[in-house]
């Protein structure tokens, strides 16, 4: 295993990772309130509130529109890219009744059904092109 | 003079706690997982250890993003179960050691690894899962337990070195508690897994074996591996198996393996797990 990285100049080594938003902490920044809106979700009161009127119950955290924009329509990867983090991410599956394995199906485009059936084929293969973006160019 | 007398490493996969939780453990999914922790049951109901350190990582609920520490020392007398998103899981509560917990935060402080002092927290399924998986479902768990916590969401998490070096400064902390103790130390989370973005489901069946042989044989190969290996060759949450490296610290030079399984899947997760013996 190597510990040498073929980095794009100026971005961190890590950006080099296809199909992955890694959680940094310009990433939490950014995501700060709309990861405080997921984290409301703990409490059964708060989902309640929120399911009766989404777009109300988002005015109270001062994120900004597109990441509410991104809640509403559920569009997962949006909200990785916006500085949401999986497991806060998961909070607001778990408020609409889903699972874990139904949010990556979602951010992976396939059916829940395909997602458990790839994991139980023992999942993603690092030898098709998901190691790093470089390689997948060269 | 309490000693840590084992090492139990072991992932953590939420899904799992449920799965006992609703009682799924004969499914055919499940079967071939709970086989695999037979033994550790068996082994651990005969060690009876007093006190067992529970390395393992907060999943946004004990901590939201206000603060966030790197490494939390858990130094209440109890601890409840957190509501995660549907419910908090129906297990006991768990009981702490307060008294050798703050003697470890004065040992591991003045050692120069600089605790964060918690004082109140719920602990989720990076905790308690591993109870469960070792303990079963009995009415009171049989240990106390400290609760060590380890920023593994946001990016860095500590590094492997850095961790292995706090894994034995633990050891020097307990072994200098003068009560006659017998502890357990878990490692928790991994092995390989990502369960964000469209590489979600990424499994290296590979790394992990390579993982579990470095354990007891060349712990300090394994304290090298660099932050972007993990998450490059092993999955975004694979970052978790630093913890591993804690444990395997807080055991001294000399190990033996007693007990190891691999499988996979678990909901997103190739499920490990390892019991050493301190030699």
């Amino acid at each position: 295993m190597s510990n040498k990285t073929e980095a794009f100049e100026g971005v961190p080594d890590y950006e080099d990772i296809p199909g992955t938003w890694v959680f940094d902490a310009q990433r939490a920044r950014k995501g700060y309130h709309l990861n405080a809106f997921f984290y409301s979700l703990m409490k059964a009161e708060n989902r309640a509130e929120f399911l009766a009127d989404e777009r109300k119950y988002l005015q109270k955290f001062p994120m900004t529109d597109e990441q509410r924009d991104a809640v509403m329509k559920r569009a997962w990867n949006t909200l990785l890219e916006l500085g949401g983090v999986s497991y806060a991410i998961v909070k607001l599956a778990f408020t609409d009744k889903k699972s874990y394995q139904y949010m990556a199906s979602q951010m992976v485009g396939i059916t829940e059904k395909e997602y458990v059936q790839m994991m139980q084929a023992g999942g993603r293969s690092l030898d098709d092109g998901w190691r790093s973006k470089s390689e997948r160019n060269r | 003079m309490a000693k840590i007398i084992a090492g139990i490493g072991t992932s953590h996969t939420p899904a799992i706690g449920a799965a006992v939780d609703l009682g799924r453990t004969g499914d055919p999914y499940w079967v071939p997982l709970f086989k695999g922790y037979e033994p550790s049951k068996t082994w651990m109901a005969e060690l009876k250890p007093d006190v067992a350190i529970v390395v393992y990582n907060d999943h946004v609920n004990a901590f939201d993003f206000k603060i966030i520490p790197t490494f939390g020392l858990g130094c209440a007398a109890e601890f409840p179960i957190a509501d995660e998103g549907w419910g908090a899981r129906p297990v006991p509560i768990v009981k702490g050691y307060p008294e050798l917990a703050a003697h470890m935060v004065q040992s591991l402080v003045l050692d120069e690894f600089d605790m964060t002092i918690v004082n109140e927290m719920q602990l989720d399924h990076g905790l308690t899962v591993p109870l469960t998986l070792l303990y079963g479902q009995p009415k009171a768990w049989p240990v106390r337990v400290i609760p060590l916590s380890v920023n593994v969401v946001q990016y860095p998490a500590p590094t492997g070195h850095r961790c292995y070096a706090l894994g034995k400064a633990i050891k020097k902390a307990v072994e200098s508690w003068d009560e006659d103790l017998k502890v357990v130390i878990f490692g928790t989370g991994g092995m390989s897994h990502q369960i964000q973005g469209p590489r979600a489901g990424l499994i290296n069946k590979k790394f992990d074996t390579a993982f579990l042989d470095g354990l007891a044989r060349d712990p300090e190969r394994l304290a090298s591996i660099q932050p972007l290996e993990y998450l490059r060759d092993a999955g975004a949450e694979a970052i978790e198996l630093v913890m591993w490296l804690i444990m395997r610290g807080a055991l001294g030079k000399n190990v033996r393996e007693v007990h190891r399984f691999y499988h996979v899947p678990a909901s997103s997760t190739a499920v490990g797990h390892i019991i050493l013996e301190a030699a």
